[in-house]
């Protein structure tokens, strides 16, 4: 195996990664400041993927197409708060996943009524066609990079809000004692509403830009949905830092298990068996990571222990 | 409390007569779709036991009931097409025989469910969740990737297994078995919540530390009524595979999981019925929307949203009245 296709599948790991971030933090931060689990976050970033191949497809244009993401995937998540969601603040976990269980159905089916059952395809645009050659002489998708700049930008902007804003400030502080700085003067409900829509509007870009690679579907949100909680499960819940990390962690092992596993087989087995049981247990790969590190840490790597209650 | 005793009659005398009527009117159709809501009854039964009596909110149990399908598939496949299931260390042939498959198929996702439990009931609330969660969608890529069996495609079984020479083929004879299933199971269920360990499940749910200081283990209860939670879903695994004759990976996919909570739900958490009013509805909202529009999905959605929002005791609380906490 060469040098060249490692570094390439690490990159790929990164990439994978940093949508995995995107889709995660906004999970974290909703469950960390509202308490709410939100099965239908993967709605949302299908919502993103929609509405971003939907104006590609009329106007041509990939960042208005972006731009359409956002705001669709945080209008969707603004309706649904004020609906539904605001509701299932007090109540418990068990209402939360049914009630959010729903809204998958409603938004899946929603979307296949009003799009149909086809797959819809939302190229990339020409500026960001072809490749790059990075040093060691290594050829590299110019898009996946974007992808990774792009969630790195993200990503730094998340943490520069959190921590230098005043509605970081207002974040932690909700995340803390919710009654409290109600008391204080803060507008709980707006709050909560915005909070919501900022990861409605982070799981919608990801949908937008994972859309570019892979077509844009219903029930593409789901799988990836799954994953950010193995991500956030292993992070601990409610940590932005312990999202990117997770996200990071469960990014490179599906990828890199893909690559190395079945060779790794190779070294004792047949060939076709290595492939089948290496493919088999790579599948399976960040179920074992997540397994591990709960064994270890069972409320995961960043996370609190209270917030495990 | 008679509200609710004879609603739990008049259930099972409605699923009892309605097949019998349809296998008098020749309307296999009508059998074969109650005998899906006597299974899905069987599955939601199961996990209402975690859910309902233990307040584990385990969104994974469609990795039990795939266990308990692909137990009956494996075995199956093995048997009509006369090649062992392992020859070393020790012989072991497939089986068409119904009781081997049961056996096989509690056994399995009984274990699957110890080891599953052992892990997750590390954590509690959301983790838990997510981790039942993310262990079926485990299981569900590994079937997927995993060609002996289909893989993707599933594994299809030509003729329904055998129980006492009895032609299974026929739905009202398959249906009588899958009705004699889920009295046993209502029956072991409803004796296991009123037994010392049903007693203890229900306080370790109410308040986890009183009952540690009385001596009791939290943990070890929850894991075993996770363990037999898991057991009864797997067998209702293997009689839907058996119902179809054909396993896929689908058995274990995240909706499966979901559907099994809605059948609790619809009917009322904590109901030893409720399940089995909640899949009946299920089936009967599936046939009624589905004529109505191919996108039925959508007004499940919303009437799910609507219980869960406004109805929170299901059809149980409607009618039978709230008697049940629900904390």
């Amino acid at each position: 195996m060469s040098t060249v296709l490692l570094i390439e599948q690490t990159l790929n790991g990164l990439q994978f990664g940093m949508m995995l971030f995107l889709m995660a933090a906004g999970l974290t931060l909703i469950f960390g400041v509202m308490g709410l689990i939100n099965l239908a976050h993967g709605s949302l970033y299908m919502v993103g993927a929609f509405a971003a191949a939907a104006v590609a497809g009329a106007t041509g244009s990939f960042l208005l197409a972006l731009a359409a993401s956002l705001v669709a995937a945080a209008l969707a998540g603004v309706v649904v708060e004020m609906t539904v969601i605001r509701r299932l603040y007090d109540r418990d976990h068990l209402d939360q996943v049914l009630a959010t269980f729903a809204l998958i159905l409603i938004f899946s089916e929603g979307t296949r009524w009003v799009f149909g059952s086809f797959p819809l395809f939302l190229d990339r645009p020409d500026w960001l066609a072809g490749t790059v050659m990075l040093p060691f002489g290594i050829e590299y998708s110019l898009y996946r990079l974007s992808i990774i700049g792009a969630g790195l930008v993200v990503a730094a902007g998340l943490f520069w809000m959190i921590a230098r804003t005043r509605i970081g400030i207002q974040i932690r502080a909700g995340e803390n004692d919710r009654e409290m700085i109600g008391a204080l003067g803060v507008n709980i409900a707006r709050l909560y509403t915005l909070v919501f829509a900022l990861g409605a509007a982070l799981a919608g870009i990801a949908g937008a830009m994972i859309g570019a690679i892979q077509s844009v579907q219903v029930g593409m949100g789901e799988p990836v949905l799954i994953l950010a909680f193995v991500v956030i499960v292993i992070g601990g819940i409610g940590s932005i830092k312990g999202a990117l990390v997770g996200a990071l962690l469960v990014g490179l092992t599906d990828t890199l298990g893909r690559l190395l596993l079945p060779q790794l087989f190779g070294l004792v087995m047949a060939p076709s068996a290595a492939m089948s049981v290496g493919a088999s247990l790579s599948s399976m790969a960040i179920y074992i990571l997540m397994a591990g590190v709960l064994i270890f840490r069972p409320s995961g790597l960043f996370g609190r222990a209270r917030d495990a209650a | 409390m008679r509200r609710e005793r004879s609603l739990n009659m008049a259930l099972m005398a409605v699923l009892l007569v309605f097949p019998l009527w349809a296998w008098s009117a020749d309307e296999p159709f009508l059998i074969t779709l109650s005998t899906r809501a006597v299974i899905f009854a069987i599955a939601g039964v199961g996990l209402n036991f975690a859910l309902g009596l233990g307040g584990l909110v385990s969104l994974g149990h469609a990795a039990f009931f795939g266990i308990g399908g692909y137990a009956m598939g494996i075995l199956a496949y093995h048997a009509q097409t006369y090649t062992p299931l392992m020859e070393w260390p020790l012989l072991i042939e497939g089986s068409k025989a119904m009781p081997v498959i049961w056996a096989v198929a509690i056994m399995a996702s009984g274990l699957a469910a110890l080891g599953i439990g052992a892990l997750s009931l590390r954590t509690t609330g959301v983790y838990f969740i997510m981790i039942t969660l993310a262990f079926a969608q485990m299981f569900y890529f590994f079937t997927i990737s995993w060609p002996s069996y289909g893989g993707e495609d599933g594994l299809s079984i030509y003729v329904r297994n055998g129980l006492f020479g009895l032609n299974t083929m026929d739905p009202i004879t398959f249906y009588a078995i899958s009705y004699g299933w889920l009295v046993v199971v209502l029956f072991v269920v409803s004796r296991a919540a009123r037994a010392p360990f049903g007693l203890a499940l229900s306080a370790a749910r109410q308040n986890a530390a009183r009952v540690q200081a009385v001596g009791q283990v939290p943990y070890r209860l929850y894991l075993v009524a996770f363990t037999i939670s898991g057991a009864i879903t797997g067998l209702a695994g293997a009689l839907f595979a058996d119902l179809n004759r054909f396993v896929s990976p689908t058995m274990f996919s995240w909706q499966t999981s979901g559907e099994i909570m809605v059948f609790v739900i619809l009917g009322g958490v904590g109901r030893v019925f409720g399940p089995v009013a909640g899949a009946a509805l299920f089936i009967l909202l599936e046939h009624l929307l589905g004529g109505v529009s191919e996108f039925w999905l959508v007004y499940l959605g919303a009437i799910l949203l609507g219980v869960v929002l406004f109805a929170r005791g299901g059809l149980y609380g409607l009618i039978a009245g709230r008697e049940v906490a629900h904390d």
